[in-house]
């Protein structure tokens, strides 16, 4: 008997018709043409068995990945971290993101012992209890579709106390991100990640008592720097109490950053209560990552902009969780090039194109830091359908100023709505009403065109450029 | 205000009191200022700095329960939003911020927390949270037209006789009795979240107007993009039932 009949028969048989019947409507749902169909196949299978995620997760070591942003590439780059463990893994690579989802995503790949599953902010507190993880990455939290998501500061709430009800869970957690933090610190065991944060109009107050925060200022490395170019800015003391690894980055001459490079000083504390910033064991450093041991090592990544290395040293703290050393988990990631289209480089009529997804405020925040320079063209479109949230007032949260003097191309279903915030920030631009119009507008200016775009304006924009399967 | 001065837009508590958009109101402000020739200053002032008693008009955006209630307490503390409203400074508050001005309103787990008493009303929570569109035909006395923009909250607010509702839902929920927001002198409040000053430029002016007297038309061309929003938003929901 093989891994994967040994599992199966291990259900009941009630669980084992539930996989089978939603697996075959999965299948229906993908022949028609209506998406990958694991959400169908998920939900059909838990009106059989409404335990089935349970006896499902049942005997594999389960990663959940939450945050407001990137969890879907921090899914793709964990999985790929796992790699040398061998064997299948898990996943729910099309981001169906919630319990039907995540069923789907076990039940597709029945003998794989681990799995790595995206989950929905709101879903981690039953996702913990349904599947009880071995780990349990938090990445941030912020401002996000504020007419369908919950709160954000009720929502770390609940987070911590799921936590603090799963004992044998680690948590892999952002230490820079406040919010995340003291969510995490209810965990028995945390590793923490200096992982950065770009965004923090969310996180001014302190999430246990409400004061204003004593933070570092951090002016996305325009000012403030000290002579030479370095950034001025505290440091851990020690390190992550829970992993025995305890270390003091202040008297290990290996365990300084190295020369000449700046990282965003992110020390936070509360003169309130006394919240603070853990000490962390994993650190992004520009294009390094800085191990437990303070060693440093270049990232690399295919993938662009700051986020995704801060998604790739959470990968790297969690493959390190499971005993994948650190050289071997990075080439894996280096290997990661797109994830479900995004970043993705198409040529179009002698234009390339390249899209790159952003939903909210901290999105867009980090998505404008990873357009090329000019003279490239940036076509900014926004819808405001259910995925989207309905709501365009996030725009007013973005800063857009840094595109005064660039092409701008404004396209979306809710392109007025932004044309005026653009206006208020003095960035003269040119709507358009399709992708091909902003090529037209891109070519007499540049070969190629940047297109930053929410959820369902992205997916318009991939499907005119042929690049759904 | 005197002439030489600018114009002193102070926002109140953007560490707390800002939850999705809430700048927008401030930009729409200094720029309709500006337009008109009218130098213009952004104060923000966050929760552990005192609030200046000098601003012309003073902002408040939205926030969660637990901020509401910790924005409250320190402004009662500070008293210089009192100071200023007392001697005739403009205030714009929306959402949360709208119902703190009141004299009480539902807190955490829906406590009655103390609110400013700046304004005449009353707040507690809902059965239902409010979501979506909203339109609204202001008090004819503002001259303002109609009202556009979204709400997203689970409030319901009751006036008393020394406020004036803003205005008549015909989309929407608004204080939960067929009125939304209210005002009181220069105080006014709306349960439109966020950037409410974008879509209801003829409120921004309002507020203008009231801190510093008439104001000079703006040239045409300078409108012509917030009026096409306008005209859209209001144009996509005509004729969906009142909520």
């Amino acid at each position: 008997m093989d891994d994967n009949t040994r599992h199966r028969s291990r259900l009941p048989i009630r669980a084992r018709v539930a996989t089978t019947v939603g697996g075959a409507a999965a299948t229906v749902s993908r022949l028609a043409g209506k998406g990958d169909g694991s959400v169908i196949g998920g939900v059909i299978s838990l009106r059989l068995a409404p335990d089935l995620l349970s006896l499902l997760a049942a005997g594999r070591r389960v990663v959940l990945v939450t945050g407001t942003n990137g969890k879907t590439t921090t899914t793709k780059l964990i999985t790929a971290a796992l790699a040398p463990l061998g064997g299948q893994i898990a996943s729910n690579i099309y981001g169906a993101n919630m319990e039907a989802g995540l069923t789907s995503a076990l039940t597709r790949a029945p003998d794989a012992r681990v799995a790595v599953l995206e989950t929905d902010e709101k879903y981690i507190p039953a996702m913990v209890r349904a599947t009880s993880p071995k780990v349990v990455v938090l990445l941030n939290l912020s401002r996000d579709q504020m007419d369908r998501a919950a709160e954000i500061w009720l929502l770390a709430r609940r987070w911590r106390e799921a936590l603090a009800a799963a004992p044998d869970c680690r948590v892999v957690a952002n230490a820079d991100d406040p919010l995340v933090a003291w969510a995490a610190g209810s965990a028995r065991q945390v590793t923490w990640v200096a992982a950065g944060q770009r965004w923090r109009e969310d996180s001014w107050c302190c999430p246990n008592c409400g004061a204003h925060l004593q933070r570092d200022r951090y002016d996305g490395g325009a000012i403030g720097r000290a002579p030479g170019g370095r950034v001025l800015q505290s440091w851990p003391a020690d390190m992550d109490q829970t992993d025995g690894q305890r270390q003091d980055w202040s008297t290990r001459p290996g365990g300084r950053p190295p020369e000449g490079q700046q990282r965003e000083g992110d020390d936070w504390s509360c003169g309130e209560c006394g919240q603070r910033r853990p000490p962390v064991s994993w650190m992004l450093y520009d294009n390094e990552v800085i191990d437990p041991k303070g060693r440093a090592t270049r990232l690399d990544l295919a993938l662009p902009g700051r986020a995704n290395r801060s998604n790739a040293v959470i990968a790297l703290a969690v493959a390190d969780a499971f005993g994948v050393h650190t050289g071997q988990a990075l080439r894996e990631l280096r290997q990661v090039t797109s994830v479900a289209g995004r970043y993705t480089q198409v040529s179009r009529r002698g234009c390339d194109v390249r899209l790159l997804l952003a939903k909210n405020p901290a999105g867009w925040l980090e998505a404008l830091d990873v357009i090329a320079p000019p003279p490239a063209p940036v076509l900014l479109s926004v819808n405001a359908q259910g995925p989207d949230g309905r709501d365009t007032s996030w725009l007013w949260d973005v800063d857009f100023r840094r595109l005064r003097g660039r092409n701008v191309l404004v396209g979306g279903e809710r392109k007025l709505d932004l044309a005026v915030r653009l206006e208020a920030d003095e960035v003269a631009f040119k709507l358009v009403d399709d992708i091909d119009e902003a090529i037209d507008a891109a070519r007499a200016v540049a070969p190629n065109l940047e297109v930053l775009a929410n959820y369902t304006a992205f997916q318009q924009y991939r499907v005119a450029l042929g690049r759904v399967q | 205000m005197s002439p030489t001065r600018p114009l002193r837009l102070t926002w109140v508590y953007p560490d707390l009191l800002s939850t999705y958009g809430d700048r927008g109101n401030a930009l729409v402000l200094e720029r309709r200022a500006r337009l008109r020739g009218l130098p213009v200053e952004i104060v923000e002032v966050n929760s552990d700095q005192p609030v200046p008693r000098d601003g012309d008009i003073y902002l408040m955006g939205g926030g969660e329960d637990l901020p509401q209630t910790l924005a409250t307490r320190r402004l009662l503390a500070d008293g210089g939003l009192h100071e200023a409203a007392g001697r005739g400074a403009v205030v714009f508050a929306v959402c949360a911020g709208y119902q703190m001005l009141g004299t009480e309103f539902g807190g955490v787990d829906d406590a009655p927390v103390q609110g400013l008493g700046l304004l005449d009303i009353r707040s507690g929570r809902g059965e239902v949270r409010a979501v979506g569109e909203v339109v609204a035909e202001v008090d004819p006395r503002l001259n303002v037209g109609q009202l556009t923009g979204f709400e997203n909250h689970q409030g319901v607010t009751r006036l008393g006789p020394n406020a004036r509702p803003l205005a008549r839902t015909t989309l929407g929920t608004g204080n939960g009795d067929g009125t939304e927001g209210a005002y009181q002198g220069r105080v006014l409040g709306t349960y439109l979240h966020g950037p409410a000053l974008v879509r209801n430029p003829g409120l921004a002016d309002l507020l203008l107007y009231w801190a510093t007297g008439p104001l000079p038309p703006l040239p045409p061309q300078a409108e012509e993009l917030a009026n096409r929003l306008r005209a859209e938003r209001l144009a996509a929901v005509a004729g969906s039932p009142a909520g």
